[in-house]
């Protein structure tokens, strides 16, 4: 058994120039790392379990309780619903309309005419927010809004997009499916391209029809970029702010509020009413929906791979 | 070839391939629509904004928009201000992921594995999460309403260090590593001049999504900032937007010129932007 001061002499002195370069280097950026995303990630969970607010931290220790009062809160619930409404339909008609524009532009469209559409299709991807929601807000206008006078040469009657609290979430999904319909598109494209051309030649000279040769190779070995791509979509969806905060303002302009959201939940609570504990256990509510789904995402990736 | 090629498609396979372009297009229109009707917008004045059906272009076109926007809101000023956050926040995560990400990658040493985890368990976790605590933090270091209490969150990246440690790994070999030191250069020589030349590509991806993610930073500022002469382009934009809600051309003036840089970096610079995003996207 040797001391562990002869363990420490043993190492060579190259060895200890490697660990001084190390601490050098590393130990400012980690300090940064801990107490910048550490530290408050901690503080988050800590803070879940107190009464605690802006200029009276760690007031009273309450338990659970911040998490039962949340559960019988009628803003949260209603902020959890309009959210998971939101994230499931987004999630499904951006990823669906991606796969299926990715599909045909893999096979059918190459070259030159290829790239110009994958760039149309991936333009909204790259303007900010803020100004196309701006865009979108004309768009869904009432009066003299784009799209009310599009409904309108079909017969149907003008939509209160902006005003009814159901219609402005369906005004934030189709923003959001417009805006992340060309990110999965790329994804999904890039997952394609790298399927080798020689499975799809030989189910041709087996006489498989393209619908065919989509359902029986493509599908399967596009599983696993197809399941990253509902993850994220999910995952950002979860946390949507910028767009609900322009787009859905109430009768008396305040921004967001049409629309109630987790996030802009937590913001009022934490921010408006300084109930910083509440807004903390409220972020650790969508944490816990935000972990789950990164475990199915690991548990289906592991399970395709072996 | 591809000649011979053409001519034996058979008709029903053309017309088909006519008809999904066609449709592909007209997607492709619906999708830049709203960039075009901003432009449209912000080029006409207020009799012509509430024409029903509207007009695809302005009857009348004018600039006046525009110079009102400028006199109303100090755009340029948002627009630099966003310049700077976004270049700070690049160079700082560009620099940290890479120096981290290097060293996890490249070097053995006790809690090598333990700090990394620690970083790969927090990259999933979204700032959303964590933004009240770090707010109280801030406020803590005296830094609300400061620059520096805007630009702090932004200097370090989860991902950014995952991404690099992944990049170190299948770019940098140890032969050349071990080279370069017979050769008697320092391990800070090494990182610093012949690293980052292994690791270009991934730092240009690396940096084209630190600056997207600065440029267009929405909730931090919003908590952060009080003072509307620091606000990001983003975030003045929807305050501007908010002031004059009912002046649609003002507003989509003001609109066009928040899109502008965005736009003009898109068309000098889309390949390397979407394999950028792509190649960072891919590998989470």
């Amino acid at each position: 058994m040797r001391s562990p001061l002869a363990a420490v002499r043993s190492v060579p002195r190259r060895t200890w120039v490697r660990y001084r370069f190390v601490a050098l280097f590393l130990t400012p950026i980690m300090a940064l790392y801990i107490y910048l995303r550490i530290l408050p990630t901690a503080q988050a969970f800590l803070m879940s379990f107190y009464k605690w607010e802006l200029i009276k931290p760690a007031e009273k220790f309450l338990g659970l309780e911040n998490y039962a009062n949340l559960l019988k809160d009628n803003n949260f619930r209603q902020a959890f619903f309009n959210t998971t409404v939101f994230a499931v339909v987004t999630t499904i008609i951006s990823v669906l309309l991606a796969m299926v524009l990715a599909a045909v532009l893999a096979r059918y469209v190459r070259g030159r005419l290829g790239g110009f559409l994958e760039l149309l299709y991936f333009a909204p991807v790259l303007v900010p927010m803020v100004p196309v929601t701006l865009g979108w807000r004309e768009i869904f206008n009432y009066n003299h809004g784009v799209l009310n006078a599009a409904l309108g040469v079909f017969g149907i009657a003008k939509q209160p997009w902006l005003s009814d609290p159901t219609m402005a979430l369906a005004a934030v999904v189709i923003l959001s499916v417009w805006k992340q319909v060309g990110y999965n598109m790329i994804i999904l494209l890039v997952g394609m391209r790298a399927i080798p051309i020689i499975f799809h030649e030989a189910a041709s000279v087996d006489g498989a029809s393209a619908w065919q040769q989509f359902r029986k190779i493509t599908m399967p070995l596009l599983a696993p970029v197809t399941l990253f791509v509902v993850v994220i979509t999910t995952i950002s969806a979860y946390n949507v702010f910028t767009q609900v905060y322009v787009l859905a303002s109430d009768v008396q302009g305040a921004p967001g509020k049409l629309v109630r959201v987790l996030v802009y939940d937590i913001f009022e609570n934490g921010f408006r009413f300084f109930k910083m504990g509440y807004a903390a256990s409220e972020a650790v509510y969508l944490f816990m929906i935000i972990m789950v789904l990164t475990i199915i995402q690991f548990r289906f990736l592991r399970g395709s791979q072996s | 070839m591809t000649q011979v090629r053409r001519h034996r498609r058979p008709l029903k396979d053309r017309i088909l391939y006519g008809v999904v372009v066609l449709l592909l297009l007209a997607g492709g229109l619906i999708m830049i629509f709203p960039i075009f009707w901003l432009f449209s917008t912000s080029l006409r004045l207020a009799p012509e904004l509430n024409v029903v059906p509207p007009h695809l272009l302005p009857d009348h076109w004018t600039l006046a928009n525009f110079e009102k926007a400028f006199t109303k809101a100090p755009l340029l000023g948002y627009m630099w201000n966003s310049i700077v956050f976004a270049t700070v926040s690049t160079v700082f995560i560009l620099l940290t992921s890479t120096v981290a990400g290097y060293i996890f990658a490249k070097f053995k040493f006790p809690g090598n594995n333990a700090l990394f985890m620690l970083v790969l368990a927090t990259a999933i976790v979204p700032f959303e999460i964590y933004m009240v605590p770090l707010f109280l933090q801030m406020k803590t270091l005296g830094l609300i309403d400061k620059p520096l209490g805007l630009f702090l969150p932004f200097l370090v990246m989860s991902y950014g260090i995952f991404f690099m440690r992944q990049n170190t790994q299948t770019s940098v070999p140890d032969e050349l590593l071990d080279a370069a030191r017979i050769d008697g250069m320092g391990e800070a020589r090494i990182m610093l001049l012949m690293v980052p030349r292994l690791l270009a590509p991934a730092m240009s991806a690396l940096a084209i999504l630190a600056f997207i993610q600065a440029w267009t930073a929405f909730i931090w500022p919003l908590l952060i900032l009080n003072n509307p002469k620091s606000f990001p382009m983003e975030l003045g934009l929807s305050q501007f937007a908010n002031s004059f809600s009912v002046d649609f051309g003002l507003v989509s003036a003001a609109a066009v010129v928040a899109m502008a840089p965005t736009l003009i970096a898109f068309l000098f610079l889309r390949r390397r932007i979407v394999d950028g995003i792509t190649l960072t996207g891919l590998k989470g």
